[in-house]
């Protein structure tokens, strides 16, 4: 097993209104079987063994399913394979790399510190309407509301979104429509979310504006970006049911 | 992070019973409504540029033929109505669709622009060349347009500039090489501007479909260029003296 030496630069600033900047760090020693992270914990133990400030980045579950983790590697968005930054292993890489690490960049996503943003944008666009109102208690009879196929795979398809971002952090107008799409398709697919198919999709794209994402020119990285593969199609959804919301008042 | 997590004042802003706004109000208000407009604005657009491209072709049939289909055009809807009146019809349409493409433009620019205040210091290239032009393609042939009225239509810039003569008058404009170069410039940011303005107004418009994608790209992109071969034809038979 070869170990590689790397060159990272990465986006440090201090705090929300600190300036930032790029800063070189060389790292020796990274193992191929190591994510993406892991790399940069042995970055951080180095640097607080130096008495330096870690590189502050989110993560959690680091298998993929949180949304937690993400950062723009080399221009991308969780970096060159279409999985989560968590997912990520420095086998994607070679020796002698310079690897570029930056935050999401999105007007609504101001970064709180190094490469953690504040995503508390999503919060409200899914309070706005992603949710369903049933009444809570005892488990309902499985078989009580009959899911076509069709609809069940939709559903699932865009259940999957797992949060994270990377869509409004490749899209060239920081657009959240993939994101917002992914969540209006969701529910309006199932029987269950039905009741609440106008007002979800209303209130969704209005709080989504009210963050000051862009708006989608059809360019279609958000799709390609995305760890979890919700499609491009989602988007055209989202606008099939938003003109049908506007036209049903 | 987002999934599941529901704030306790969200269901009971379900029950607000406040008065909406309107639909109109709120679809010139959001984004999707703004690419609704523009959808429907480039749609109108584009009939338009198809109509206008194949009765350019006339030029082919020699100048009397020519020059009578554009007197027509002037008095078309004759006797039921007026002389020049549907003319004017058209007009007013065309400009309300030209004023209510660029307004949406214009702003959902902007917001787009704000939406990423820092950009990012590893930058790539993002999206295909027909999407990343569409602004200042956009740009390019709504000044092609304010010349080509004056060149055309009012004959302020014309070289020959005389009025029932339009067939001398176009054939004037393609023996300079300012006429050529701007006509074709515009011609070939027009040709981008449908290939992704296109399939674009079909997603925004949601009609668009996995089944239907091919179909309405492969559309896009024929549409595109019989638009731009049909009036660049025009320029390239004058320089090549097929049409005098
Ligand atoms: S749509 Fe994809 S990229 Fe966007 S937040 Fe959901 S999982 Fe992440
Ligand atoms: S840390 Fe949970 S998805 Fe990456």
């Amino acid at each position: 097993m070869t170990l590689m030496k790397l060159t990272l630069r990465i986006w440090r600033q201090a705090g929300p209104d600190e300036p930032g900047a790029m800063t070189t760090y060389e790292l020796d020693g990274v193992s191929p079987e190591m994510s993406f992270l892991e790399m940069l914990d042995t970055l951080n133990e180095r640097l607080s063994a130096e008495g330096e400030e870690p590189v502050a980045f989110d993560h959690d579950c680091r298998e993929g399913i949180c949304g937690s983790c993400g950062m723009v590697i080399n221009g991308d968005a969780h970096g060159p394979e279409r999985t989560t930054a968590c997912q990520l292993h420095m086998r994607s890489f070679s020796d002698g790399d310079v690897i570029d690490i930056e935050p999401w960049r999105a007007g609504a996503f101001p970064v709180i510190k190094d490469l953690v943003v504040d995503r508390s944008a999503f919060d409200r666009i899914i309070g706005a309407g992603g949710y369903i109102t049933a009444p809570t208690g005892s488990a309902p009879e499985a078989h009580a509301t009959a899911v076509p196929k069709e609809a069940a795979d939709l559903a699932f398809e865009n259940a999957e979104c797992i949060g994270c971002g990377a869509c409004v952090a490749a899209c060239p107008n920081g657009s959240a429509m993939l994101f917002t799409a992914a969540k209006v398709v969701h529910l309006n697919a199932l029987p269950q979310g039905a009741p609440e198919r106008e007002s979800r999709t209303r209130e969704m794209v209005a709080a989504m504006d009210a963050e000051g994402f862009g708006g989608c020119t059809n360019v279609g990285e958000c799709a390609t970006a995305c760890p979890k593969g919700i499609p491009l199609f989602s988007i055209t959804r989202m606008n099939r049911e938003y003109l049908r919301a506007l036209r049903k008042g | 992070m987002t999934g599941a997590f529901i704030p306790l004042d969200v269901m009971a802003s379900a029950t607000d019973t406040g008065r909406r706004p309107s639909s109109l109000r709120v679809l010139w208000r959001s984004t999707i409504g703004k690419k609704t407009v523009m959808a429907v604005s480039g749609g109108i657009l584009l009939l338009y540029l198809i109509v206008h491209m194949l009765g350019n072709l006339k030029i082919f049939a020699g100048s009397t033929s020519f020059n009578e289909y554009a007197e027509w055009l002037r008095v078309f809807g004759e006797p039921a109505l007026g002389e020049g009146w549907l003319l004017w019809v058209v007009r007013v349409v065309l400009l309300t669709a030209v004023i209510a493409h660029i307004v949406a433009a214009w702003q959902l620019s902007r917001l787009d622009i704000r939406a990423r205040p820092v950009k990012y210091a590893h930058g790539r290239r993002r999206a295909t060349y027909a999407t990343r032009t569409m602004r200042w393609g956009g740009v390019i042939i709504a000044l092609f347009v304010v010349w080509h009225i004056l060149d055309l239509t009012t004959g302020h810039v014309n070289p020959l500039g005389e009025e029932g003569r339009p067939y001398e008058n176009v054939v004037a404009t393609f023996s300079t090489w300012y006429g050529n170069t701007i006509y074709i410039v515009a011609m070939l940011a027009l040709g981008l501007h449908i290939r992704h303005g296109f399939w674009s107004a079909a997603q925004t418009l949601g009609v668009n479909h996995p089944r239907r994608d091919r179909a309405l790209k492969a559309t896009a992109t024929g549409l595109a260029v019989a638009l731009t071969v049909g009036f660049v034809s025009v320029p390239i038979a004058v320089m090549t003296g097929i049409v005098s």
